[in-house]
């Protein structure tokens, strides 16, 4: 069987990959090792009516071009609101923000009136630096290393616009670039409950605490995604995550992509320096002039090819590239709602993020345990009861809660996570029933994924939930590596498209988009040279 | 001071924003949390609880119910057997649309009916007028609440309150006891979903609203304003009086009148040819059929979103998208050479969250449409007239398959 393209993973940038090489007319075919598609999107039934989003389990970066290219909304795509943002403190305190400004600057007014105005400047100036850096996130990043004229002159054209946005924007990215989100927070707040809310976005998934100076990349990625054109709001997909890669499977399917689950790719066939196919985990092999791999960059280099058959420096780039896996999910079926004594009876602080971890301090804390080599005995959790948004995550007065775990290095310093495993879930059941009374009683079932799990299960080395970390020397023109950040690879035709890619992770599609782009453009070229 | 319906001592309580606004006189929020699009997501994707009592209510019996309403109806209601309900219009002579409503065939020669302003002594002129005797006109606006449960799990929550509705097709009506308390439910809405309303006696309302909100409260019931139920109506093709069309009977000139063909209705006199109704508006409404002298037509209109998008990042602006629902008029313009070619107009726009594009209810001459046909609409882009690109679409935007499905008792 002979293909046009080849896509390595189902993943969602696998899926969206594919479905724009299928949309453009090539015979493609997206390879799945796992028997179902969505890679770390994914949901499960684990118990009779709870669907639990295994791994990633909210969605925001999604690019808007994709959702309108691949026409996801016929596929049954739909992105719940999530309309608040929960903070719980100690001894009642709180900060519990919503859809509207004006009541948002109330409720910072309990803690900071200076905060509450603060909080209104950074979010204008933060949009602002969104809207910039945008057009950045969809588009192919330049190559800085070739001196091909026209990557001299794309590289000149993104300084020139960098150079030319206004003062205060670039001053905010520079700062997000090159420093950490607890000195901007510290000069714009007060208020530890506002901050640490913040921060989290500065944290996840991310082996740093907020004070780390590679922390403000992190929260500037978290907040350019968009819920109906708003900067940094988040929403559920119906029926999980998963719900929005099974999406992206029927749009692939829809536009001519061929979907084949349960088969995993031994490795690449290619001769000459040119791709010729993949070898399946069966043994058979499949042709192809395109083969993309979604996998990550460590496996995209040393895994389906020989690392020996690649240049010195991307290989010594590639062994650097840092993925320090340092989250882990913990997922409860409740047979109730938490309860937060100070707003007992009240379902809505439970519709959007709830984020455990009420101050600075507690969350360089909860770091200092993880570079210790261990777990933190006080984790960062960020909570998502999906089934107060979405009815059918969960059987009718029952809730599915996903928890997001930090930190949990990958490497353990004493002991394994085999033994570690179920002490964290005791750990964050523990840290929740501080903040939620009688938490324990609530659970029916919980799942344990750690970042062993995780790579195991998904193949994400060390379980980075970006494919590796997003700091900046990680990123753009970096990305995985320099030179090599354009989706392409040493070997003709074959291309990558992970999240290892830019501009990164969080269920962005981009990486999958861009690499499409630059297939077909590559394919272009050849045409006319060939004339 | 307004009024308030039977439903508004439980309103007050939910209404977290306090802010009301006037319907017919009554007071009713526009939403209750502070994001409608919380409430407009509860109809795609739970259920959401919404008190419609402000439309006015009329109950119309006897023997002579259905050859009069067979004369004041502009819709054949010989087409809705009992235990139907059906969406129809009346007109004046000249066949210009005086109302739309609903009207429910609650029993032999029972038929109750819906109305956005009141029509009781026309009605009954009417019916002086075709001396229709054996016939009773009673307006119950007062008498009755009306609640409206709309979203993919309405029908569980009915389940869940032991009400018998799994086997009521789309428009099927049903006359029942909720709680014991007696109702008339229709698979009826005003969203383009799965979605039920229910009429109940006033003194019944305060009990009634208890027990659907406790019984939805497992599938995260969520009371519905009035602005989530407008964003839904557009999706779903639906016309709001006063918004995308005026009353024949309180217009000054034929400028802003409008018949059923012109407001897109034409689908309901597909058989006109073989019944003999005598109705009022009748002549006009078939000459204008037969000879296609429309002077418009009601469309859907589908932005388009790269459009949409451009022009808004050329101002250096992002495209607002979030809660956007309006009703003010914008122009269309047909595309070619000539600038500012007027055609018509848009009455409702929205940006849907749902189908991550603005669409809207637009007035355009025949030649333009026809579904695809592209034209200009005229959005302000800080403050400034700028076009974007539109197609005509075909209505409903959404059109999920549970608002129709048949579900099997199990």
């Amino acid at each position: 069987m002979k293909y046009d393209a080849i896509v390595i993973g189902g993943g969602h940038n696998g899926l969206v990959n594919g479905a724009y090489l299928a949309k453009s007319g090539l015979k493609t075919l997206i390879l799945e090792r796992r028997p179902m598609v969505g890679g770390a999107a994914i949901t499960e039934e684990l118990l009779p009516g709870y669907q639990f989003t295994t791994f990633s389990y909210a969605i925001s970066l999604i690019r808007p071009d994709i959702v309108q290219d691949l026409q996801l909304v016929k596929h049954g795509m739909m992105v719940l609101p999530m309309s608040s943002t929960f903070q719980p403190g100690y001894d009642g305190e709180y900060l519990l923000l919503g859809a509207d400004k004006d009541h948002n600057f109330h409720e910072i007014c309990r803690h900071s009136r200076e905060d509450a105005e603060s909080y209104r400047d950074l979010s204008h100036l933060f949009d602002r630096v969104c809207f910039a850096l945008k057009p950045l996130l969809d588009a192919i990043p330049p190559n800085a290393l070739s001196d091909r004229p026209e990557d001299v002159a794309h590289c000149t054209e993104v300084r020139n616009y960098l150079q030319n946005l206004p003062a205060d924007v670039q001053g905010l990215i520079d700062r997000l670039w090159n420093g950490s989100a607890a000195d901007i927070l510290n000069d714009y707040f007060e208020c530890e409950l506002l901050k640490s809310n913040i921060a989290s976005s500065a944290i996840i998934g991310s082996m740093i605490s907020p004070s780390d100076k590679k922390s403000g990349i992190v929260w500037l990625l978290h907040k350019m995604g968009e819920y109906d054109g708003v900067f940094g709001d988040w929403g559920f997909h119906k029926g999980g995550n998963g719900g929005f890669t099974q999406v992206l499977a029927r749009a692939a399917q829809a536009w001519g992509a061929t979907v084949m689950t349960g088969h995993g790719v031994e490795r690449v066939i290619y001769d000459s320096g040119k791709v010729e196919g993949v070898v399946l985990d069966n043994g058979q092999e499949l042709r192809a002039d395109i083969v993309v791999s979604a996998l990550d960059p460590k496996r995209t280099f040393t895994q389906l090819v020989d690392a020996k058959d690649l240049p010195v420096d991307l290989n010594q780039a590639i062994t650097q590239f840092k993925f320090q896996g340092s989250a882990s999910k913990v997922n409860f079926a409740l047979n109730g709602l938490p309860r937060f004594p100070a707003l007992s009876g009240r379902a809505d602080p439970f519709t959007g993020f709830v984020n455990v971890g009420p101050s600075m301090q507690y969350l360089e804390d909860a770091f200092a345990d993880a570079k210790a080599g261990r777990f933190s005995r006080k984790p960062f959790v960020d909570c998502c009861v999906q089934s107060t948004v979405d009815p059918d995550m969960s059987p009718p007065g029952k809730h599915v809660m996903s928890c997001f775990v930090m930190y949990t290095p990958y490497h353990l310093a004493d002991g394994a996570w085999a033994t570690e495993r179920e002490k964290l879930g005791d750990t964050v059941e523990n840290t929740l029933n501080e903040f939620f009374p009688g938490f324990p009683g609530l659970v029916e079932h919980r799942e344990i994924v750690t970042p062993l799990d995780i790579e195991n299960v998904t193949g994400l080395t060390e379980g980075n939930i970006f494919m590796g970390e997003l700091f900046s020397e990680q990123m753009f023109l970096n990305r995985p590596a320099p030179g090599w950040n354009q989706y392409r690879t040493p070997i003709e035709g074959y291309y990558q498209c992970g999240s290892g890619t830019h501009p990164g992770g969080c269920v962005m599609g981009a990486p999958g988009k861009l690499a499409a782009r630059q297939v077909l453009n590559d394919r272009q070229q050849k045409e006319i040279s060939k004339n | 001071m307004p009024q308030t319906t039977p439903f508004h001592d439980r309103l007050i309580a939910l209404n977290q924003t306090g802010i009301w606004k006037h319907w017919s006189g009554y007071l009713v929020a526009p939403r209750y949390q502070y994001s409608e699009t919380d409430e407009y997501y509860a109809i795609r994707n739970a259920v959401a609880l919404l008190d419609t009592s402000p439309l006015f209510k009329y109950v119309i019996q006897g023997e002579d119910a259905q050859p009069f309403l067979e004369k004041v109806l502009a819709r054949d209601i010989n087409e809705c057997q009992i235990n139907e309900a059906q969406y129809t219009c009346w007109c004046n002579e000249e066949g210009f649309v005086l109302q739309d409503g609903v009207i429910l065939h609650v029993d032999k020669n029972e038929y109750w009916l819906t109305a956005a302003e009141p029509t009781l002594k026309y009605f009954r002129k009417q019916a002086e007028a075709g001396a229709f005797s054996k016939l009773e006109i009673e307006d119950i606006s007062e008498a009755y609440g009306i609640l409206a449960l709309q979203g993919p799990h309405a029908l569980d929550v009915l389940q869940a309150l032991d009400v018998e509705v799994a086997n009521m097709p789309y428009f099927g009506v049903t006359r029942t006891h909720l709680k014991g308390m007696p109702v008339v439910l229709s698979r009826t809405g005003f969203t383009g979903d799965l979605g039920y309303e229910i009429w109940t006696a006033a003194g019944d309302a305060l009990s009634l609203w208890d027990s659907v909100m406790a019984a939805g409260q497992n599938y995260n019931i969520t009371p519905m304003g009035t602005t989530a139920l407008k964003m839904a109506r557009v999706e779903a093709g639906l016309l709001l009086l006063d918004v995308d069309f005026s009353s024949a009977r309180f217009a000054w000139v034929d400028a802003q009148r409008e018949t059923p063909c012109e407001l897109g209705w034409s689908w309901m006199f597909r058989r006109l040819a073989k019944d003999e109704r005598n109705f009022i508006g009748r002549n006009a409404i078939e000459t204008q059929l037969k000879n296609k002298t429309q002077r418009w037509t009601t469309v859907g209109l589908e932005i388009d979103w790269h459009d949409y998008e451009r022009v808004h990042l050329e101002a250096g602006i992002m495209p607002p998208k979030h809660g956007v629902y309006c009703e003010s008029t914008m122009s269309i313009y047909r595309r070619g050479d000539v600038e500012w070619d007027y055609v018509g107009y848009a009455t409702s726009f929205l940006y849907s969250s749902l189908l991550r594009r603005p669409i809207a209810i637009a007035k355009l001459p025949l030649d333009l449409a026809k579904s695809g046909t592209q034209v200009d609409l005229e959005i302000p882009v800080i403050k400034k007239p700028k076009n974007v690109l539109a197609r005509v679409a075909r209505v409903p935007f959404f059109n999920p398959a549970r608002k129709t499905s048949r579900f099997v008792n199990d």
